[in-house]
């Protein structure tokens, strides 16, 4: 099961707390988590990736094991940590505001 | 007994504020959609418990919302807002061409008579429609396409389509309004567009009189009267009496004609609001009075209203879409401020007092008489 942090923003239109739970077939990769999550949530299509391109939003980050993934390459597998569910895949919105 | 609903849209979320037809007692119901820019909320005209909202946000990108129980709940509907056929560019700030993009919705506007049909106007500027609800988009190209597209400029805000003024006699009439473009006509329910600006001058353009380019705010017909309309540019204060051919201006007395909204008594066609701002440089009342100005000769003569307005220390702005009117006896006025107030008069505009006073900045405002 990968669990996926959400932003209190997205958490709020999804109607869904802070983490998410999906089963996501092999392999596990940002692409592969991100389409089973918008597939679920159809309310977050566009609001992570663009809808056409499916890049990643430019002021939203990805995280995982204490690493920066956001600009790793969609289809590059997930940390084991990751794909087993010890620490969850996370969706950040990057600080602005001061 | 009547009731109004005020369909308030802000920088940090939607607010539902309900009264009846006394419009002295107030509900607040919101945040809706906390955190995020609400562009613009509103109602069909063909179902009052439709509603539509545009959310925004720099993070998370465009979300177009949907209610079908007078705001009670909500759900997300189709956010594909994608132009058709070629992009092609627009004039950017330094100007060198740059693709059109699209942003946001700034505004949407129900048909009149199908609530599955609705109108949204987008920056970067376009019209879009949806026949099933907001579930699907589709652009009507050929305003995007004119030939005087590629030379559109954006103003301080953005390359918008922020007005949408259907012709309640004749749905294939609609006028639109660009900053800074100006206003577009069309005859043919948006297969083809003419510029609607002959009469207007602009002296912050090359050519003061040109057919295109003029930073139109906002544009308000009355139902009863669709060749009259009322337009409050970025300077100036304009009227047409047919149909857009030709424009007169109509600022008269008025402390000074920049400003942003304008709209129209529900009963009296031509009873005009409009709220002064102080200059394109100074977003903010003049004086530090917040003072509406009503014109009962539908323009050109302005009267001051203040009752129940701050007259002393006052600096906030009205933003375009951020003024509307019941159909109410006498008729309901109502506009929300960048301070977060949300001010209504019962009384058509002599007196006023404040709905709510600490809402996050106002972007829009709409108003629903219910039976």
């Amino acid at each position: 099961m990968i669990h996926v942090v959400l932003p209190k923003n997205l958490q709020i239109l999804a109607g869904v707390g802070r983490v998410v739970e999906l089963e996501v077939p092999a392999p596990i990769t940002q692409q592969s988590v991100l389409d089973v999550l918008e597939r679920h949530h159809p309310s977050l299509l566009g609001t992570i990736r663009d809808p056409g391109t499916k890049r990643r939003r430019p002021m939203l980050r990805f995280f995982a094991c204490e690493e920066d993934w956001s600009d790793a390459s969609p289809d590059a597998p997930l940390p084991d940590a990751v794909v087993s569910g010890t620490e969850p895949f996370l969706i950040i919105g990057a600080i602005a505001g001061g | 007994m009547s009731k109004v609903r005020v369909l308030v849209g802000t920088r940090k979320g939607a607010f539902v504020l309900s009264s009846d037809a006394s419009r002295k007692t107030w509900k607040v119901e919101g945040p809706h959609f906390a955190g995020w820019e609400i562009y613009h909320l509103k109602s069909s005209p063909a179902d009052p418990d439709r509603l539509y909202a545009s959310q925004s946000s720099g993070w998370f990108g465009q979300v177009l919302q949907r209610s079908n129980d007078g705001g009670k709940t909500w759900a997300a509907a189709g956010n594909q807002f994608a132009y058709e056929g070629a992009v092609g560019t627009h004039t950017w700030y330094d100007g060198s061409p740059h693709p059109y993009e699209f942003k946001r919705v700034w505004h949407l506007e129900p048909s009149l008579k199908d609530p599955d049909t609705v109108y949204a106007g987008v920056e970067d500027a376009a019209l879009f429609k949806s026949t099933d609800a907001g579930q699907t988009w589709g652009e009507l190209p050929a305003l995007r396409q004119h030939e005087s597209a590629a030379g559109w400029a954006p103003g301080a805000g953005g390359l918008c389509l922020h007005t949408i003024v259907i012709d309640p006699t004749n749905n294939d009439r609609m006028f639109i309004a660009i900053s800074a473009a100006g206003v577009f006509r069309t005859d043919d329910g948006g297969k083809s567009w003419r510029p609607a600006n002959h009469g207007l001058r602009s002296n912050t353009i090359p050519d003061p009189d040109a057919e295109v380019g003029h930073c139109v705010h906002r544009i308000a017909m009355h139902p009863s009267r669709p060749d009259v309309l009322f337009m409050q540019k970025h300077w100036d204060v304009m009227r047409t009496d047919d149909g857009g051919d030709s424009w007169r201006e109509i600022s008269g007395d008025l402390p000074t004609d920049f400003g942003f909204v304008v709209d129209i008594h529900a009963n009296e066609p031509d009873t005009v609001y409009v709220i002064p701002i102080t200059s394109d440089s100074h977003h903010f009342v003049p004086d530090g009075k917040l003072r509406v100005y009503r014109s009962r000769t539908g323009g050109n003569e302005w009267e001051a209203l203040t009752k129940g307005l701050p007259q002393k220390d006052c600096y906030v702005n009205v933003l375009r879409d951020a003024m509307a009117v019941d159909s109410l006896d006498p008729c309901g006025v109502y506009f929300g401020t960048s301070g977060g107030q949300v001010y209504a008069s019962a009384d058509a505009g002599d007196s006023w007092a404040p709905i709510v006073r600490d809402l996050p900045a106002v972007l829009s405002v709409e108003v629903q008489s219910l039976a």
